[in-house]
C-alpha cells in the first residue's frame, strides 16, 4: 500500500512520462514539416481559390443574406473551418501509409497507451491547420475584410483551428481503421467532406436551410466551429450559438473521438 | 523531467520466452496452432519455414501487436494477455518492412523511440548516443534517413529497438533485401548484441545460410506447428555429413524453398527492398 505522498509522486510522474510521449508525437510532426514545408504552402491553394474567386463572385450577386455583414467578412471562417477540415480528414491516410511501410507497427510495440497516440495525432493535426490561419489573415487583410486583432480574438482563433483540427484528424483515424486500405479511404474521405461542408454555417447561415438541413446542421461539429471562428475573427460579430456551448460541444465530440480511435487505432494491421 | 521512470526493471529469469499453447486463427483457420516452447535467456533464436506457416502471426502475438486466440505467452515473465504493457517495455522488435522515417533524421527517429519508452532525459542523450556508437551510425545522425543506404536503415531500426534496453528483441527478416557486405555487417552486430549484452534475440529468416551462421536454436514452422527444433549443427547430422539446413527445410516441409513465396510475400519483400 502506497503512502499519500508516494502516490502523489506516481500521479505525477504519469502525467509527465503521458507529457513526454504526447508531446515525441506532436515534436517528430513539427521536426518534419521544418525538414519539408513544401505541403504547407500547397495547401494555401485552395482557401486562396475560394476566398478570391468564389467569395468575391457570390459577394457581387449579394444572394445570400448575411445581415449587417458583408458576404466576404461572412465567409472568411467558414473557408478557414473548410481548409482545417479538409486537412483533417484526409490525415488518416497518413496511418495508412505508415502501416504499409512497417512505422506504424514500431510506434504500437511501444508501451505508450494507444489513446497517447491518438492525441498526439490529433494536437499534430491541429498545428498544421494552425499555417492555414496565416493564409487566411493575409488574404482578409488584402480583401479588407474587417478582422479583429486583439489578443483574445487570436488565441480564440488558435483554440478553435487546433479543436478543429484535433475533431476531424481523430474521425479520419477512426476511418482509416476501419477501411485500412488507401483507394477505399480517398473515396470515403471525398463523400464525406462535401456533405459536412455544406451541411454547415460555412457558406450560408444556417435560417436559409430546409428544416430537415438545419437539423444535420445542428448535429455537425464544423457549425460550432464555424460559429465560434466568426466570433473570434470578425468585428461586431457575436455567435449566434455561443462560444460556451460551441467548446462544449468540440470537446465532448473529440473525448468520444479520442474514445473510439482509441480502440479502432491498433485493429488496422489486422 | 527527471522524474520519469527508468525502463521496466529486468525480471531475472532463464526463460526469456515462454510459449504455452498459444493459438490464432484467421476465422477458423489456425495460423498458429497450439505453439508451446521456452527459448533461453541470452539465446539467438531461428523461427524458419515456408510462407503462411505462421512466422509473422507468432510474431505478432508475441510483440502484442495481434491478440491471441487462446493460450498464452511470457516474454521476460510478463503475459501478453494480462500484463502487455510490461512486455512491450522489455522487447524491442524490428519488423520486415522499413520501419524508420525517412522524413525525420536518424537522431530523430531514435529521439521519438526513447521518448516513447519513457526514458528520462539525462538516461536518453545517453542511450541514443550509445546506440549510434554500437551501431557505426555516430556519423550519420544528423541525415535524414531517405539519404541512408539499406545496410544503414536497417542497424538505424534495430538502433531504435535497443535504445531502451530491452530484454528480448525480435527481428522479422532483419537481411531481406540487403547486399552481401551490409548482411555480413548486421551479423555482426547481432552477435555482438547476443555475446556482448547477452540478449536473447528472436529472429525469423527465409536464408537457411543466415539461421544456420546466427542462430544457437532454430525451430521450423510449418502449418502453424513447430515440426522440428534443436541446433542446426544437431538438425543437420540427423540427415547426415553433407546435409544443409536447406534440406532440412524440404523434408520437413514438403516443399523447396523458392516454391513456397506466394504472391503477398513477394509484394511484401519487394516493397522492402525496393524501399531499402
Amino acid at each position: 500500500m502506497l503512502s499519500k505522498p508516494e502516490r502523489l509522486s506516481q500521479i505525477y510522474n504519469e502525467f509527465a512520462l503521458t507529457f513526454v510521449q504526447i508531446s515525441a508525437i506532436v515534436e517528430m510532426d513539427v521536426r518534419k514539416l521544418r525538414h519539408d514545408p513544401s505541403e504547407l504552402f500547397t495547401r494555401m491553394l485552395q482557401p486562396a481559390i475560394w476566398l478570391l474567386i468564389f467569395g468575391q463572385a457570390m459577394a457581387k450577386t449579394k444572394a445570400i443574406p448575411t445581415g449587417s455583414l458583408s458576404y466576404l467578412d461572412f465567409i472568411a471562417p467558414g473557408i478557414l473551418a473548410q481548409s482545417i477540415l479538409f486537412i483533417s480528414i484526409f490525415f488518416g491516410i497518413a496511418l495508412i501509409w505508415e502501416r504499409d511501410m512497417g512505422i506504424l507497427q514500431k510506434i504500437l510495440v511501444s508501451p505508450a497507451p494507444r489513446s497517447v497516440l491518438v492525441i498526439g495525432r490529433a494536437i499534430a493535426a491541429g498545428i498544421r491547420g494552425i499555417s492555414q490561419i496565416f493564409i487566411i489573415y493575409f488574404l482578409s487583410f488584402l480583401l479588407d475584410i474587417h478582422l479583429r486583432w486583439d489578443l483574445l480574438a487570436l488565441i480564440g482563433v488558435f483554440l478553435t483551428v487546433m479543436l478543429g483540427g484535433a475533431i476531424f484528424s481523430t474521425f479520419s483515424l477512426i476511418i482509416a481503421s476501419i477501411v485500412k486500405k488507401r483507394e477505399r479511404f480517398l473515396g470515403i474521405g471525398q463523400i464525406l467532406t462535401m456533405p459536412l461542408f455544406f451541411a454547415s454555417n460555412a457558406l450560408y447561415p444556417i435560417e436559409m436551410m430546409p428544416k430537415w438541413l438545419q437539423v444535420i446542421s445542428f448535429m455537425n461539429p464544423l457549425t460550432y466551429q464555424v460559429d465560434a471562428l466568426r466570433n473570434f475573427m470578425i468585428t461586431d460579430q457575436a455567435t449566434s450559438i455561443g462560444l460556451f456551448i460551441d467548446f462544449m460541444v468540440g470537446f465532448f465530440v473529440f473525448a468520444i473521438l479520442v474514445v473510439i480511435a482509441t480502440r479502432t487505432y491498433p485493429k488496422i494491421l489486422y | 523531467m527527471s522524474n520519469i521512470p527508468l525502463p521496466l526493471e529486468k525480471k531475472s529469469s532463464s526463460k526469456a520466452v515462454e510459449l504455452i499453447n498459444l493459438t490464432h486463427c484467421y476465422n477458423s483457420y489456425p495460423a498458429v496452432d497450439h505453439l508451446s516452447f521456452e527459448i533461453k535467456s541470452g539465446t539467438i533464436f531461428g523461427l524458419i519455414g515456408p510462407n503462411g506457416a505462421g512466422k509473422s502471426t507468432t510474431i505478432k502475438m508475441l510483440t502484442t501487436l495481434l491478440p491471441a486466440t487462446s493460450g498464452d505467452a511470457r516474454i521476460n515473465g510478463y503475459s501478453i494477455n494480462s500484463n502487455p504493457a510490461q512486455v512491450r517495455q522489455c522487447i524491442g522488435y524490428v519488423p520486415q518492412l522499413i520501419s524508420a522515417d525517412g522524413e525525420l533524421t536518424g537522431y530523430e527517429n531514435l529521439l521519438l523511440s526513447a521518448k516513447l519508452y519513457g526514458l528520462s532525459s539525462g538516461y536518453r542523450e545517453k542511450s541514443i548516443h550509445d546506440v549510434l556508437e554500437f551501431m557505426n551510425l555516430s556519423d550519420v545522425k544528423d541525415k535524414l534517413v531517405n539519404s541512408y543506404s539499406g545496410g544503414m536503415i536497417r542497424r538505424l531500426e534495430i538502433s531504435q529497438a535497443l535504445v531502451h534496453d530491452p530484454a528480448v528483441l525480435f527481428l522479422d527478416e532483419p537481411t531481406v533485401g540487403l547486399d552481401p557486405a551490409a548482411r555480413k555487417m548486421l551479423w555482426k552486430h547481432i552477435r555482438e548484441l547476443n555475446k556482448e549484452k547477452g540478449m536473447t534475440i528472436l529472429m525469423t529468416t527465409h536464408d537457411m545460410n543466415e539461421a544456420d551462421a546466427l542462430c544457437d536454436v532454430v525451430a521450423l514452422l510449418h502449418l502453424g506447428k513447430i515440426v522440428v527444433m534443436d541446433t542446426p549443427h544437431k538438425l543437420k547430422t540427423a540427415l547426415g555429413p553433407k546435409a544443409t539446413l536447406d534440406d532440412v527445410f524440404i523434408l520437413h516441409t514438403g516443399s523447396s524453398l523458392k516454391e513456397t513465396e506466394d504472391y503477398q510475400h513477394v509484394k511484401q519483400t519487394r516493397t522492402t527492398i525496393s524501399n531499402l
